[in-house]
């Protein structure tokens, strides 16, 4: 028996190889978008520079060396050098690890805090619900950026703080889909057939209704990368993040401001990197929402 | 000897108005009984006050003699299950037969798995191949199977079924009816069946209570519906009309 007919071999004989089975099926749905392909590269690359960084940037991030200043990009400096003769290149390359950092972060935060909330809220309705969901909206009401600087404002300036900001601001949104998404089926018969089985309500939430929510919220934690990257790079744009020497893509472009005119690439290099991740995680969200509801994967 | 399932002065509450009012009904240990009736008469909601779906009941609810009420989630479930009326909806449609099958005995923290599931699968007339299938790979009368074998895997004696075969095209019904009789007799199970079809009660059932606008109107053996002598008018009635329905169904073969 090949590899693919283990795979796709429609009576499985265990459960490791039913769950492998599964996975084959989502990568080849997968495969069959080209954006989300191109999205899923975008993102390999940048976890992939994040990695290498150090041995792919040909100059150190941080060293100085004031006689390249605002070098216009050349073979010598792919991108230019930055009012201090940095190697733009180099700095994107590292500001790639914070920008992970940052993303990674924010999404181990909010999205679990978020889906428990809105998973707790749905479930059990009543008080429960309008509890939380008054605490929800009070957050949902204030602009992100806007609370974020007021955290960052309050905890003080740097990466550590800033990623703490926007988490704290980024999971509303996703208790919001939690709840919606529990509210259509907390009352259907599977969840009252799990509670007659003698699950508690915690197993019910964690083992029954959270996985249902999951493939919503994960399309659109994707979907709000691009979002958070912006916020971060907003709040390093605003100096309120990540703190001078570090290359965080803000910060970079807010540096290059005072030379946009004359020096263009200053300001815009790091722009450029902003847009593609960005654009990556969103095509990523839109192929992963197409792949992961099993009834729309057998369609296909 | 305990009945299974005793209910007695059951009111059951729907915002103000009491859906269900003073029903008592005592069901045998082995006893297979039916609760018929018209939409909105009450039936599904008796068993839903049984297992705990509605809260808001006055009355007592004993199973096996204890109480309702006193008896924890965990032992109620495993003396007692239900079978829903709609296989789309009474399964996880993100979970496969296995997942679903193993969670009571997850629960329960009873071993050898795999084992159980798969015999169970056989006894329900499940070929052990569709063990990983998700419910949408499924036929209705395949998933319905899965959800029988769900409500036996904590082997129960009790089981409630409501409508358990109006969502199903006739001669799947007929399939689920043998499987149930089958089942019945090899596990000794005792079964409280929802209806509103007689022809079901009378291939099913030793005993039928029929409900009207949520009262108890009459009690009576099998034999008495298939003879359709009921006493009461109401009883003749609903005995009649299933009557032409059930030519209709001959005359559609």
């Amino acid at each position: 028996m090949t590899m693919h007919d283990w795979l796709t071999d429609d009576a499985p004989a265990s459960r490791f190889q039913a769950s492998a089975g599964q996975a084959w099926a989502i990568t080849r749905a997968f495969g069959r978008n080209p954006l989300a392909v191109l999205g899923a590269v975008i993102i390999g690359a940048l976890v992939f520079v994040s990695i290498f960084a150090p041995w792919l940037a040909p100059y150190s991030p941080v060293g100085q060396n004031l006689g390249a200043r605002l070098l216009p990009p050349s073979s010598e400096y792919w991108l230019g050098t930055d009012e201090l003769g940095r190697d733009i290149y180099s700095r994107i390359l590292y500001g790639a690890r914070i920008t992970l950092l940052i993303v990674v972060m924010v999404a181990l935060i909010s999205a679990p805090l978020g889906l428990i909330i809105g998973a707790v809220a749905g479930y059990f309705g009543g008080w429960v619900d309008r509890t939380l969901m008054a605490l929800t909206d009070v957050f949902l009401s204030l602009p992100k950026l806007i609370m974020a600087l007021a955290f960052v404002a309050a905890l003080g300036a740097g990466l550590q703080n800033a990623i703490i900001a926007i988490a704290v601001t980024a999971w509303p949104a996703y208790a919001r889909i939690a709840r919606a998404e529990t509210l259509t089926f907390r009352n259907a018969e599977f969840i009252a057939a799990v509670r007659l089985q003698g699950a508690s309500h915690l197993r019910v939430i964690a083992v029954h209704v959270v996985p249902l929510c999951l493939s919503s919220t994960i399309i659109r934690v994707t979907l709000d990368m691009a979002g958070i990257i912006l916020t971060a790079a907003g709040l390093g744009f605003l100096g309120l993040g990540a703190q001078p020497p570090l290359p965080e893509w803000g910060a970079m472009i807010s540096r290059g401001r005072s030379f946009i005119l004359d020096q263009w690439w200053v300001a815009t290099m790091p722009g450029f990197a902003i847009i593609i991740v960005s654009l990556g995680f969103c095509f990523l969200g839109d192929g992963l929402r197409d792949v992961l509801d099993p009834k729309q994967r057998d369609g296909r | 000897m305990t009945p299974a399932l005793g209910i007695r002065n059951l009111y059951v509450r729907y915002g103000r108005t009491d859906v269900v009012q003073d029903v008592s009904i005592s069901v045998e240990q082995g006893e297979s009984y039916a609760l018929v009736g018209e939409s909105g008469s009450g039936k599904s909601t008796i068993l839903r006050a049984a297992v705990g779906m509605v809260s808001d009941w006055r009355g007592e609810i004993e199973i096996d003699g204890t109480p309702r009420s006193s008896m924890a989630q965990a032992d109620f479930a495993r003396h007692c299950q239900m079978v829903f009326q709609d296989p789309y909806g009474s399964l996880h449609p993100r979970r496969t037969v296995d997942a679903t099958l193993s969670e009571p005995l997850k629960i329960h923290n009873i071993g050898d798995r795999d084992h159980r599931v798969v015999e169970m699968m056989r006894s329900v007339g499940l070929n052990p191949r569709y063990r990983f299938r998700f419910p949408h790979q499924l036929s209705g009368g395949q998933r319905q199977r899965v959800a029988i074998a769900r409500a036996l895997m904590l082997d129960p004696k009790l089981l409630l079924l409501d409508e358990p075969t109006s969502a199903l095209d006739v001669s799947v019904q007929a399939e689920i009816l043998n499987l149930l009789v089958r089942l019945r007799e090899e596990r000794g199970l005792t079964y409280v069946f929802v209806t509103h079809a007689l022809p079901v009660v009378s291939f099913l059932c030793d005993r039928l209570g029929v409900l009207h606008k949520g009262q108890l109107v009459e009690e009576a053996g099998v034999d008495k519906l298939r003879a359709g002598a009921f006493d009461e008018p109401y009883a003749r009635e609903l005995f009649a009309a299933s009557l032409g329905a059930g030519d209709r169904v001959r005359h559609a073969v």
